[in-house]
């Protein structure tokens, strides 16, 4: 018998006769308030948030923020002057040295602050977490309210790679002291567009 | 290992002897759990909430062999390459021969609580493979080769300046460093340069789910994505108990995860994997290693909905007083004295003991288990079987008497005040019923080793 035959068996044997899925459907968040919401909840974990009327706001941002000689990269053609539009490379390893990475988001969400950012948005998986610097843009009327409605919306849609991002990377492991920058992002800059 | 010859009770009694220490371990993890309480109380459905994730996961249970097959077909759809491991030893030679196939002998690890059950980087040392693990607790624990010492926090037992003189002596830092925030960096950096340069990274798997072939792996550090999407070959190990039917499902338990965990509403990154990147190979091992025999349980299969959220042990006040290391076992706590029995009733008899049952555990659980019920089970089960540690036969046959009777700590004023603050599981029990919906109080911790010593 194969490894995975006898799991299979034992589980068989083993498992309790069937009980039902619970109904999840009544789960739901207040959308009242959600922008401040969003806000508040973001910026108290470590990220920050603009709100922007359109690109050039941003665009004038991170001229002001960052300078010619840092790698900017840009997965948004609308930021292509304050930032190098992103081209593919073969491994992230190319990516090591890049100071920001500005990305699209899908949409955020209230109670926890994420972004839900699939890989056509990244450009490559590994540049929204080895990027020194993160900033996400997207709507402001793109949140929601908690994750259950955050996968109603995600549905049955199709991707590679998808994550949803919640500020900057941290650590707490040395005598739980927040420290802001493990391994990931040591700055998340959230864009609300509109 | 000398630990393993020594039972909770001893291991704990070293702890103990660092009195400052455990003060402060003890205050720490109730800190971690306070803040647990404050984002609980920010959701009036927490209740409905973690009902459902008890019920999901009971259904996984109940139709795990159908869920798993499932979840093969679709992995395999997306271009995972799914492996089965029977046990440890056959997950850890998987993935040997995947590291060796390579052609490369190091790796790079983020947390996974079933390598460290499987003991997998011992056996990959022992064939030549260099091992680094990239979260930063468990690269602490590591550099100091000590096992992790709880599942979310592994290096919750240590202090910084033990830190700052580990790096010194293992990443050349300056000497006497005791920042956090400076150690972070040096951490980041040292790690940077594992990430870039390793082919091979292994992660653990947080969720995975049936319906799509997915899986799910939550980090605050980032590491499990810096490895993955970096190496060419992304190996995921996973025990069979980590699926969930539905992709929607994943709403339930990230709004519970990280909240019982620390009090973060949720982890910086919650990654979900689905396919390879181009050119990159993604391997998925599911591992048995016993948890079919504990399915098989009646009374100990609802272990096996564990999230590994840690909160049973930040409430837990023998864990908090004895250690993680104390428990000589992986997983260590409340749930970690249910699961370790199943592998190894004798080795590990003396851990159901090592609780006062007072239920803390089982109130803060997000997925409902009743770990107190099943601590208490587990030790009528040793008791028969044989392999009840000595020291404690006498005095919990003493115990169980007297705190199996209320009646008689309500009658004498002073046993009484004992009762309720040292053991106050007697007090929690059916005759209660306001103590149902409530938390454990703190026991006063400085009498908590003289109670522990008399009563191991
Ligand atoms: S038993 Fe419950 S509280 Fe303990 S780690 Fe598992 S899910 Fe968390």
């Amino acid at each position: 018998m194969t490894d995975r035959e006898k799991i299979l068996a034992a589980v068989a044997q083993n498992q309790p006769e069937s009980s039902p899925l619970p109904n999840i459907s009544f789960f739901k968040g207040d959308e009242a308030g959600i922008v401040e919401k969003y806000i508040n909840v973001l910026t108290t974990i470590g990220g920050q948030v603009i709100q922007v009327s359109g690109y050039d706001d941003i665009a004038a941002w991170i001229t002001e923020h960052y300078s010619a000689d840092q790698r900017l990269i840009t997965a948004l053609p609308d930021l292509k002057t304050a930032a190098k539009l992103f081209e593919p490379v073969t491994t992230g390893h190319e990516l090591a040295d890049v100071d920001l990475a500005v990305i699209r988001g899908h949409f955020g969400v209230a109670e926890n602050g994420a972004i839900w950012i699939t890989e056509e948005l990244m450009g490559h998986r590994s540049l929204p977490f080895i990027a020194q610097h993160v900033a996400v843009v997207f709507n402001k009327s793109d949140i929601v309210p908690t994750m259950h409605e955050a996968y109603l919306r995600i549905g049955e849609t199709e991707y590679g790679f998808g994550t949803f991002i919640s500020g900057p990377s941290k650590t707490a492991d040395i005598e739980q002291s927040l420290v802001l920058g493990a391994h990931g992002a040591r700055s998340m800059t959230v864009f609300l567009l509109g | 290992m000398t630990s393993e010859a020594k039972d909770h009770a001893q291991l704990a009694d070293i702890f103990n002897k660092d009195e400052a220490r455990v003060d402060w371990h003890d205050e720490t993890l109730w800190w971690v759990r306070a803040k647990r309480d404050k984002a609980v109380h920010q959701l009036p459905e927490w209740e409905e909430l973690r009902e459902a994730a008890s019920q999901i996961k009971h259904n996984v249970l109940s139709n795990l062999n159908s869920y798993l097959i499932q979840f093969e077909a679709q992995a395999q759809a997306n271009g995972i390459t799914v492996h089965w491991a029977a046990d440890g030893a056959e997950h850890n030679r998987i993935v040997h021969e995947l590291i060796k196939a390579e052609g490369v002998t190091r790796m790079v690890k983020s947390k996974s609580m079933l390598t460290e059950e499987c003991h997998l980087n011992e056996y990959l040392a022992d064939n030549g493979i260099e091992v680094i693990d990239s979260d930063l607790g468990e690269r602490i624990v590591q550099l100091a080769k000590e096992p992790p010492s709880h599942i979310v926090l592994p290096c919750i037992h240590k202090k910084k300046e033990e830190i700052g003189d580990l790096f010194h002596e293992h990443l050349g830092t300056p000497a006497n460093l005791s920042d956090p925030q400076i150690l972070t960096e040096a951490a980041r950096v040292h790690l940077r340069d594992t990430f870039l340069t390793r082919k091979v990274a292994l992660t653990g798997v947080n969720f995975a789910i049936a319906e799509t072939g997915e899986f799910v792996v939550c980090t605050n550090e980032g590491n499990a994505d810096m490895g993955a999407h970096l190496a060419n070959v992304h190996i995921a190990s996973m025990g069979i108990e980590k699926l969930i039917p539905q992709r929607k499902h994943l709403g339930i338990f990230l709004r519970l995860l990280t909240r019982s965990a620390t009090g973060q509403p949720i982890t910086t990154y919650s990654s979900h994997f689905k396919k390879p990147r181009p050119g990159q190979q993604m391997h998925l091992v599911l591992v048995d290693n016993g948890r079919t025999v504990q399915l098989g349980r009646e009374d100990f299969r609802n272990s096996l909905k564990c999230i590994r959220c840690g909160a049973c042990m930040n409430t837990c006040p023998v864990y908090r007083r004895s250690g993680g290391h104390s428990y000589h076992t992986a997983v260590a706590g409340p749930i970690g004295s249910i699961l370790a029995p199943n592998l190894d009733m004798k080795k590990y008899a003396d851990l159901p003991f090592a609780s006062t049952l007072c239920g803390s555990c089982t109130n803060v659980c997000p997925v409902k288990i009743n770990i107190h019920e099943q601590l208490y089970k587990w030790r009528q089960v040793i008791v028969q079987e044989g392999h009840a540690p000595a020291l404690k036969k006498v005095s919990m046959q003493a115990m169980t008497w007297t705190l199996g009777s209320p009646s008689v700590y309500r009658a004498a004023g002073k046993m009484g005040r004992w009762v309720m603050k040292y053991a106050p599981f007697a007090i929690n029990n059916g005759f209660n019923p306001w103590y149902k919906q409530r938390d454990m109080p703190e026991p006063p911790k400085e009498s908590f080793g003289e109670w522990y010593r008399k009563n191991r």
